[in-house]
């Protein structure tokens, strides 16, 4: 019990660890505090903010009537479930009527070929979170190929991160709308094979995460390798390790913890980025949902828009947990991440 | 041609004006089997000199030579035990060690390796702790394991950095005696830095002092000949050790440094002596007035120690 008390704040779940002392009933008045606490001042405050958010919404014109409050935010939600739901049924129906004219067909007519053909569906709300999340780990994937290896040298060479410095201190700060356009005219010129693999709009709101989100992984891991303990380094000396047994068994493990935060900041600013740029480009996605639905310019879409920002804004959430869980799994020392 | 050789041998950190010299002209010459401490107080420059011998640092002038070939850089045939013990915290004590193994014996079996480390952790007493990483185990047992990792390395000579620095008082004597016990079994040429003149009586050969920085050197070595194996209690008993430990001590803090005991004895002498009242005290006479006769009467003794 004691263990899975541990694991559930290793996790970062540690508001639920009164409702269990409290099953256990340890101790009742500490327990309830600590619900109040952890659990109802949140519920609280979350209540507090969509009261303000409804009554703001109420008084607040815009061009097409009245903000949309929490309510019609969350018909909504139900909506583009509905929505996702109903597609689904249209493409199995679809796809049930083909399967039986296929066999109607091929009956008829067993000496021809029977072509397939796809349901042409409209990508629905989930679809493009799915699209959304694919393109910001392919992203996230570039940039830390790129950048755990490259930290890795720059942490080891100290001409090596004077020479990169100046590109990391000029182009960390550019917005993902200056890089997408270069990207985009260079994935057209470099990328035209006849069956393509991806869409070039996927590649290129893939490059331009990870042209954003390659900056705090490379940052941190050159701290992190600069900063090993030098006796760490010392003991790689006296045992004569090979250049590769080396950052296998020292280096690697030394900076993981600073290797990791650097990652969970790469993956959230790549998340952030990642909307900005489906917009631009076109790639199918929470960005371009946002976009179609802004042109439509209705109430509802508004609400639709505000739906799409509390999805952003809880995958977002749970990507930053995940990592930090990952962290903490491979990480030698628990307590030196915060 | 002695195991281990350093002939005038000077280093120096910094530059320009900055420039300090750490070691000036040192003369050192080790045998094989030997257990030779150096001595001297923090700062002084011995961790440079355990250094130099690591091949860690290269010296500025003169050279450092095992069996007559000058040491280029830092091998596994010189193991070092830090100060600070510089285990890995992320591999367990069997996987800390094995490290150091797979790189030593890249010829054996795995299972010879296997062998290998546990037995070296045995000779350490830390068979019971082979699953536990560093950070679970108390200063004294990762002592233990960077000195068994360090001996599984088989090294010519084991150099040991101020080894026993860090633990407190109680743990400190304990692993003195394994230390010495180890060193009884196995006979490796040992160099130990310190800054505890009894350890090195405990432990050691052969002392020789390390002058007070900047710019030290060796002084005059002492040879220890005190039976082995030796005990903590009955040492202290023994006229030679504490004439060794006085010249020791003369030499590190200097003879005039030492804090001296000085009693201070009144004498009663017959009060029979007049009261001067003559010499009234002039400012232009230089001369002290009469003593008080209280002042007169002490007698300062001092005691050797």
């Amino acid at each position: 019990m004691n263990r899975f008390i541990h694991a559930l704040e290793k996790c970062g779940l540690s508001f639920l660890v009164p409702i269990l002392r409290l099953i256990r009933g340890e101790n009742l008045d500490e327990q309830i505090r600590g619900i109040l606490l952890n659990i109802g001042v949140p519920i609280l405050a979350f209540v507090v903010f969509l009261g303000i958010w409804s009554s703001v919404a109420k008084s607040v014109e815009v061009s097409f009537g009245s903000l949309p409050g929490p309510a019609a935010v969350w018909t909504e939600t139900k909506n583009l479930w509905a929505g996702h739901v109903d597609e689904r049924r249209k493409a199995t129906e679809f796809n049930e009527r083909q399967a039986e004219r296929k066999q109607e067909f091929l009956e008829r007519f067993p000496d021809r070929e029977w072509k397939d053909r796809k349901y042409a569906a409209k990508p629905t709300y989930i679809d493009q979170i799915f699209t959304s999340l694919k393109t910001v780990f392919a992203g996230f994937l570039i940039a830390s190929l790129v950048a755990v290896p490259l930290g890795i040298l720059c942490g080891l060479s100290k001409t090596l991160n004077t020479a990169l410095n100046p590109f990391i201190q000029i182009f960390k700060p550019v917005s993902p709308l200056a890089w997408l356009p270069i990207v985009m005219i260079l994935v057209s010129a470099l990328y035209n094979p006849e069956e393509p693999l991806f869409a070039k709009s996927f590649i290129s709101s893939a490059v331009t995460v990870s042209l954003c989100s390659l900056w705090p992984t490379l940052i941190n891991t050159a701290v992190g390798v600069a900063s090993i303990d030098n006796d760490y380094l010392n003991v790689a000396r006296v045992l004569k390790l090979g250049w590769f047994r080396k950052i296998r068994t020292i280096v690697l493990p030394s900076a993981l913890p600073y290797i990791f935060t650097g990652l969970r900041l790469s993956l959230g600013v790549g998340w952030m980025v990642l909307i900005a740029a489906e917009m631009l480009a076109q790639n199918p996605g929470l960005g371009k949902f946002v976009w179609d639905m802004f042109q439509n310019g209705s109430s509802q879409t508004l609400a639709q828009i505000m739906v799409a920002v509390f999805t952003v804004g809880l995958i977002g959430f749970v990507l930053d947990r995940t990592m930090m869980l990952i962290q903490k799994a491979v990480s030698f020392d628990g307590a030196s991440i915060r | 041609m002695s195991l281990l050789e350093l002939n005038h041998v000077s280093k120096s950190y910094g530059h320009g004006a900055g420039r300090t010299e750490v070691l000036h002209d040192v003369n050192l010459r080790i045998e094989e089997g030997e257990f030779v401490a150096i001595v001297g107080s923090s700062g002084a420059g011995k961790t440079t000199l355990i250094s130099l011998i690591a091949g860690l640092i290269q010296p500025d002038h003169g050279q450092v030579l095992l069996r007559g070939q000058p040491i280029t850089g830092p091998g596994p045939d010189r193991a070092l035990v830090f100060q600070n013990y510089s285990l890995l915290p992320w591999l367990s004590v069997r996987d800390n060690v094995a490290l150091a193994v797979d790189q030593c014996l890249k010829h054996a079996s795995a299972q010879q390796r296997r062998d290998h480390v546990l037995a070296f952790l045995k000779l350490v007493n830390l068979s019971a702790a082979l699953d536990k990483k560093p950070g679970q185990l108390s200063g004294g047992m990762r002592q233990r394991v960077a000195l068994a990792r360090a001996l599984a390395m088989e090294p010519r000579i084991l150099l040991l950095d101020e080894p026993l620095g860090a633990l407190d008082a109680l743990t400190r004597a304990t692993l003195q005696t394994e230390l010495e016990a180890i060193w009884r079994q196995t006979r490796k040429t040992v160099v130990m830095i310190t800054n505890d003149v009894d350890e090195g009586l405990l432990l050691a050969d052969r002392i020789i002092p390390l002058t007070a920085g900047p710019a030290a050197t060796l002084g005059p070595q002492v040879s220890v000949d005190l039976p082995r194996p030796r005990d903590r209690k009955t040492l202290n008993q023994e006229p030679c050790y504490r004439q060794l430990r006085r010249t020791l001590l003369d030499f590190l803090v200097g003879a005039g440094r030492r804090p001296e005991t000085v009693v201070t004895r009144k004498l009663h002498l017959p009060d029979i002596e007049p009261e001067d009242l003559t010499l009234r005290p002039s400012i232009f006479s230089p001369r002290r007035p009469p003593r008080r006769r209280n002042e007169v009467k002490e007698v300062r003794i001092r005691i050797d120690s």
